[in-house]
């Protein structure tokens, strides 16, 4: 939702990234404004993972030009696990397993050092276990995933619940969440969308990256915008997704194109 | 890799001092002189001393052995002394009376010397350089006929067990370091546990090599008659020298009709700097007869020190349905390397093994599991099931798996499961995007991996290994 009185929590201008050399992120310019719901669509390969992985700090990724200020703060001054814990939270494309490492052990670790950076209390196993299980009901998983392997073996569908029971356990500011819609379900999308909805508040602010418009119909974004080619190239309201939905990206990427030649 | 991965294996040896004590060292060299020597210093009768020089003239004809996957400058035998020992003040009656010196040693390293503060529960024999310094709580384990002190005082007190028992399971010619050992040995820990008894508490000894010049040659032998069982725990250290010192142990269990001996080791000796200087190279034999039915023999080692690992705990299954075990973990980082695994030896019929081994690897280490199934042709049914799972730290160090299979009975059963995994990029940045750090992100992945493992070590143990890794592997990971 939009608000009158509401904080900038990110800004970020021209931002040039590169990987192995080539650059991937050719001036991308955004500003998302805490109680907002953002929408970033655009067709493959276009760089939205690659800006996700940047704004998490993956050192893959160089970042070659630009500014991205995250409440106010420089964010690439931070390392990654200092922009986690400042309340960058990225839900993955494709979350990666971590064999012998029990889901419950790795979950009380984050929460407890994400707590811990707040100044809270952190829970030992006994206490975390009952937390974790009301939050495990509010996305319907299953407690049998606390004591598997993290994200192993897991279902495309499985990895992604489990990604928003972390960031519903970790209440970020910024919560970018990479395709999670992809790969699920009607059901789990409903649920998914469901843990959304209700964590965000006039506090904090979400980024969904998504290829498909249906996900909108679940949480409904203040703005859309289109990427191509490592910059956004339009933005608009809701009903933006609608219109791609039904007329592809073409005319959008033809838009943009025209209005650069003319200016 | 990056650099996080390259700090996380960086860490110093925090048990490098030397402990400034009156030593008796004796001559560099080894010579039919030197073994008299050493056999006279201990009073030892003569069928001792014929098994010394019995097992010196086999190694005469030896060669080192060459085919483990380890390189090393050739040893000089001649420049090592075969015995030092703390010069006592006058024989020991009680705790009270050992130096004060070693005693603060022993607290540094944090042994329950001191039977006050042994509130852990656990009868400790401590071996500084080539003598047994103290046996804690030995009245009360002899209320139930358990013997646990010095090597060289069974000798004194119950020759009869250690002559027949002595080199029984580890002849002396078996090997090249073996035969040495058996020349040269100073002492080590006895322990026996007569039939039907369960020892009340962890027996342990702790290994301290403080003498610059001076190799270590214990020996240990543990019987455990019909129906017996004990858990033996076996930690060691050594302080940081820029040269390598020797350390060539041997170790043998006996189990009879339905016993069990699991023995535990933390080996921490100084690993060598992170150029590869210094460190100990750790030569050890050990065996575990399953002479018995139904007896068990468990070897759980946890290796995390030397400059060279060269150790092949192994388990001979004589018995009708004995089993035997081999968990292992061996870390190495820097220039170490490590060529370790087992041997299971099934006669027996219904004779079972398990094999569990955790290779990790850092810096531009080498680590190597080595294993031996062998089932002959009188090993009726018999089954063992290996996993040697290795796991790579950066780009520099090398993981190899060495498992060697002769089946002779069709009966049997072998299954073999292996993998390799590399703590990559990826993983680390899923753990710092949830807040984590890479210290800790690799700590808990390492102990994931060494779980099975650990969950074989008494738990005090088992924290001590866990704490040990993480503090071995600190600044190797980025
Ligand atoms: N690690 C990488 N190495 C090489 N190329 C990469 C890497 N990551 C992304 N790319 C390339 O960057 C471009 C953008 O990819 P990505 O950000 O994944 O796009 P999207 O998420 O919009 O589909 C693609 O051409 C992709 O091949
Ligand atoms: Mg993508």
């Amino acid at each position: 939702m939009i608000y009158q009185d509401s904080k900038t929590i990110l800004e970020v201008r021209g931002l040039r990234a590169n990987v192995n050399g080539v650059e991937i992120l050719k001036g991308l310019d955004l500003t998302v404004k805490s109680g907002e719901i953002h929408a970033i669509m655009g067709p493959n390969g276009s760089g939205k993972s690659t800006f996700s992985k940047v704004l998490a700090g993956h050192s893959a990724y160089e970042v070659t030009g630009g500014t991205v200020l995250f409440e106010g703060k420089n964010l690439f001054e931070l390392a990654p696990e200092e922009r986690a814990r400042a309340g960058v939270f990225l839900a993955f494309q494709y979350p990666i397993e971590i064999p012998g490492v029990a889901n419950s052990q790795f979950l009380r670790l984050t929460y407890n050092t994400v707590q811990a950076e707040r100044g809270k209390d952190e829970l030992d196993p006994l206490e975390f276990d009952d937390y974790v299980r009301e939050k495990m009901k509010l996305l319907e998983m299953n407690p049998d995933f606390l004591d598997r392997s993290v994200n192993e073996g897991f279902s495309g569908g499985e990895k992604k619940r489990n990604e928003i029971l972390q960031m519903a356990m970790l209440e970020p500011k910024l919560a970018i969440l990479d395709e999670t819609d992809s790969g699920l379900d009607i059901d789990a999308l409903r649920i998914v969308s469901n843990g959304v909805n209700h964590l965000a508040n006039k506090d904090n602010a979400m980024v969904l990256v998504t290829h498909y418009q249906r996900l909108l119909n679940y949480i409904v974004p203040d703005y859309v915008h289109v990427m191509e080619a490592g910059r956004i190239i339009k933005t608009g309201g809701k009903e933006l997704a609608l219109e791609l939905e039904t007329r592809g990206y073409d005319w959008v990427s033809a838009e943009s194109k025209a209005a650069r030649l003319a200016a | 890799m990056s650099a996080t991965l390259q700090n996380l294996v960086n860490q110093p040896y925090k048990h490098g001092f030397v402990t400034d004590i009156e030593t008796d060292v004796a001559p560099k060299g080894l010579s039919e002189q030197t073994i008299r020597m050493i056999s006279a210093k201990k009073n030892e009768p003569e069928w001792l001393l014929e098994f010394r020089l019995n097992a010196y003239r086999s190694w005469l004809k030896m060669e080192e052995p060459t085919w483990a996957n380890v390189k090393y400058t050739e040893i000089d035998f001649q420049a090592i002394s075969y015995y030092a020992a703390p010069k006592p003040k006058a024989k020991l009656k009680s705790m009270d009376e050992v130096d004060p010196e070693l005693l603060r040693t022993f607290e540094k390293l944090g042994v329950p010397l001191h039977e006050r503060a042994a509130l852990a529960g656990v009868a400790v024999d401590v071996i500084f350089d080539s003598v047994s310094v103290a046996t804690t709580y030995k009245e009360k384990l002899a209320e139930v006929g358990i013997i646990f002190c010095a090597m060289s005082e069974a000798v004194q007190h119950h020759p009869e067990l250690v002559q027949k028992y002595l080199g029984s399971v580890v002849p002396v010619g078996d090997n090249f370091y073996a035969a040495l050992n058996s020349a040269v040995f100073t002492d080590g820990s006895f322990c026996y546990i007569p039939k039907g008894v369960k020892c009340p508490m962890d027996l342990s000894t702790y290994f301290r090599i403080n003498t610059q010049e001076s190799g270590q040659f214990e020996r240990t032998l543990i019987i455990a008659e019909e129906g017996a069982s004990v858990s033996y725990l076996e930690g060691c250290t050594a302080p940081k020298f820029d040269t390598n010192q020797l350390h060539a142990a041997v170790v043998e269990l006996i189990a009879l009709d339905n016993a069990d001996i699991k023995y535990s080791t933390v080996q921490n000796w100084y690993a060598g700097d992170e150029n590869g200087v210094g460190g100990i190279y750790n030569f050890v034999t050990k065996r575990g007869l399953a002479k018995g039915v139904n007896s068990r023999i468990s070897w759980t080692q946890v290796e995390t020190g030397s400059a060279i690992t060269w150790k092949y705990p192994s388990c001979v299954l004589l018995g009708e349905n004995s089993v035997g075990e081999f968990y292992s973990v061996a870390l190495t980082n820097h220039h170490q390397q490590a060529d370790t695994g087992t041997k299971m030896i099934h006669i027996g019929k219904n004779t079972r093994s398990t094999i569990v081994s955790k290779g990790i690897s850092a810096g531009h280490s080498n680590n190597s599991y080595r294993g031996l199934v062998k089932v002959t042709p009188t090993a009726a049914g018999a089954r063992n099931y290996s996993q040697c799972d290795s796991m790579l730290i950066g780009d520099q160090s090398g993981a190899h798996t060495f498992p060697y299979i002769q089946v002779r009975n069709n009966t049997a059963k072998v299954e073999h499961e292996a993998s390799t995994s590399k703590i990559g990029e990826d993983q680390l940045f899923y753990f710092a995007q949830r807040g984590i750090g890479a210290e800790a992100a690799v700590s808990m992945i390492i102990n994931g991996f060494c779980k099975d493992v650990f969950q074989q070590l008494p738990l005090e143990f088992a924290v001590e290994a866990t704490n040990l890794l993480s503090f071995k592997l600190e600044g190797s990971v980025g």
